[in-house]
């Protein structure tokens, strides 16, 4: 019954999505291109000049747009874990009236789940799109690129939404981009090598789900063939998303339910 | 023989310390309209929300539709139809576009809905809407999408709460018009509201609800005819006045009221008292003789009026 029914929910958020894709289609080749001309490009001359054999051998800009692509992954996810998430359920009970129906808690956080997945894909392959065209990698390679960041895009679906569900008032939503994701986006392996940190900030980096997302992405886009870390770190993401959904139906039924 | 839909014996609901629901008993029939009437914080949404099978119950037992609410939920849930007391229809979407969503919920085929959208949209007078957005609606036209919305199933029993809360008298007016021609296409209605005039029009039985149990129970009319005689006098005085007449508004009859604004005198012989009024020499500013209503029948048995 759930899965069925999780699908209708699904087919629901693309009708709803219809609404405002023009605009997210936009941004989502728009993001991209600024942030690699002006870190990958302008920034990354100045980096390159001071790195004659190069950053793990590549270029700044080679080195950069992988890790970028799956922190934009992330950041969608986070988005629609945290905010659509609250509208559902708060702001346009929209959610509500979706339980009214023999959709159950079961169903509606599955489909909640698929869509944002669906979102994650469009965002991440649009991205896929930006840095072939660039030159960074081969369209094979950027295609690759895209497993590492639907694992960690849906991982932070799973585990904002099983946050967000558990809040009160949404003040706590500002508080987790800001002192959260903001730092993971910043700190984990993105802009630079995690090594260039003090150490006691690395065994915080690696619990995050975004740091063996870039990890996973930079050894496939540079061509490394996947070694064991690789798929401990699929394991790792994998692992964050199912205890993440797990995390999610209880206290939604308690919310939507009473 | 009539067919129970639901029976609800010794209803409990309770979140955490405060009950909401207090040992209830009712039952409804097929075909019937069955009101709860009672002010806000009553305990009729919350009952309401059990029967809908989107609350789970604290205590005692109910059974919708042969169903128990608690394990067959999504199975229950697709025979009924439900209006909530809170717009949750999705704005920026369309009309039609909201109605498909739902519709593809129960998991009805496309083609199927089509024609039951326009269907619907018909019988709520909102055609010509079809293409707006939900946001561009007035208040009484969200009401009616949402009454199409609930309807799309085709449901067995059809869940209203205060389904005119906060309308305008002619979209009232519209709503009761429409909900009135479901009764006597046979839909069973189970509604809620705390305006006894809509409980008289659309109601052929209901139970009055205070402090989350039930106070009385029957069909409308014989409600107030076993609860309050057949007349009441208004009488409103000048500001001030009315305190100043202790004890003589309680002299012309066994049953009287005084409320903030005016005093209810009950009779079986309204121009009787109100000869008795002029007599006594009192001067209300206006005096009023009506029948009696449910609003009476509430205050006889919780000493409250229902509107505040």
């Amino acid at each position: 019954m759930a899965t069925p029914l999780a699908f209708r929910v699904f087919e629901a958020e693309m009708l709803i999505y219809r609404r405002t894709w023009i605009g997210s289609v936009f941004s989502g080749f728009l993001n991209p291109i600024l942030y690699l001309v002006a870190m990958g490009v302008g920034l990354g001359s100045l980096v390159d000049a001071n790195l004659p054999e190069g950053l793990d051998g590549v270029s700044y800009l080679t080195f950069l747009a992988p890790g970028l692509l799956v922190a934009s992954a992330m950041q969608t996810g986070a988005a629609e874990g945290s905010w659509k998430v609250l509208g559902g359920i708060k702001w346009m009970p929209t959610w509500n009236a979706r339980l009214a129906t023999p959709v159950s808690v079961h169903a509606l956080t599955l489909g909640h789940i698929y869509w944002s997945a669906a979102r994650v894909l469009m965002v991440s392959a649009s991205f896929a799109v930006v840095i072939t065209l660039f030159g960074v990698t081969s369209p094979l390679q950027a295609l690759g690129t895209l497993i590492p960041a639907m694992l960690v895009g849906v991982a932070m679906v799973a585990a904002t939404t099983a946050y967000t569900v558990r809040l009160k008032t949404f003040t706590g939503i500002p508080v987790y981009l800001r002192f959260v994701v903001i730092p993971m986006f910043l700190l984990s392996g993105v802009f630079f090598p995690l090594s260039q940190l003090p150490g006691w900030i690395h065994p915080i980096a690696w619990v995050t789900p975004v740091y063996h997302g870039v990890e996973m992405a930079r050894s496939i886009a540079l061509g490394t063939t996947p070694f064991i870390a690789s798929w401990i770190s699929a394991l790792y993401l994998t692992a964050w998303i199912v205890v993440g959904t797990a995390l999610i139906v209880r206290p939604l039924r308690k919310q939507l339910t009473p | 023989m009539a067919e129970t839909l639901i029976t609800a014996q010794g209803l409990v609901k309770k979140f955490d310390d405060f009950v909401a629901v207090d040992g209830i008993n009712f039952e409804v029939q097929r075909g019937e309209a069955f009101g709860f009437l009672g002010p806000n914080g009553a305990g009729k949404t919350s009952t309401m929300r059990m029967i809908a099978a989107v609350s789970p119950i604290s205590g005692g037992s109910l059974q919708v539709l042969g169903l128990d609410p608690m394990t067959e939920g999504p199975r229950l849930r697709s025979r009924l139809g439900v209006v909530p007391q809170e717009n949750n229809l999705d704005d920026e979407i369309t009309v039609y576009d909201n109605l498909m969503m739902y519709g593809r919920y129960f998991d009805l085929p496309r083609a199927f809905l089509k024609d039951r959208i326009s269907e619907l949209l018909e019988f709520v007078q909102l055609t010509d809407k079809a293409h707006a957005k939900v946001a561009a609606l007035s208040g009484g036209m969200k009401r009616r999408v949402t009454i199409a919305r609930g309807l799309i199933n085709e449901p067995d029993m059809f869940i209203l709460d205060e389904p005119t809360t906060g309308l305008d008298p002619q979209a009232r007016h519209v709503l009761w018009d429409r909900l009135y021609r479901l009764k006597q296409q046979g839909v069973t209605l189970i509604i809620t509201t705390h305006y006894m005039d809509e409980a008289e029009q659309l109601c052929d039985r209901l139970v009055v609800m205070d402090g989350g149990k039930i106070v009385a129970e029957g069909p409308p009319r014989s409600l107030i005819e076993q609860h309050t005689p057949r007349d009441v006098v208004e009488l409103r005085f000048a500001v001030g006045v009315l305190e100043t007449l202790d004890g003589q508004i309680e002299e012309l009859s066994d049953r009287t009221e005084i409320l903030a604004d005016r005093a209810l005198i009950y009779t079986s012989d309204a121009e009787k008292t109100i000869a008795l009024v002029n007599e006594r020499g009192m001067e209300p500013e206006t005096v009023l003789a009506r029948r009696s209503t449910l609003e009476d029948v509430f205050l006889r048995l919780t000493g409250r009026t229902l509107v505040d």
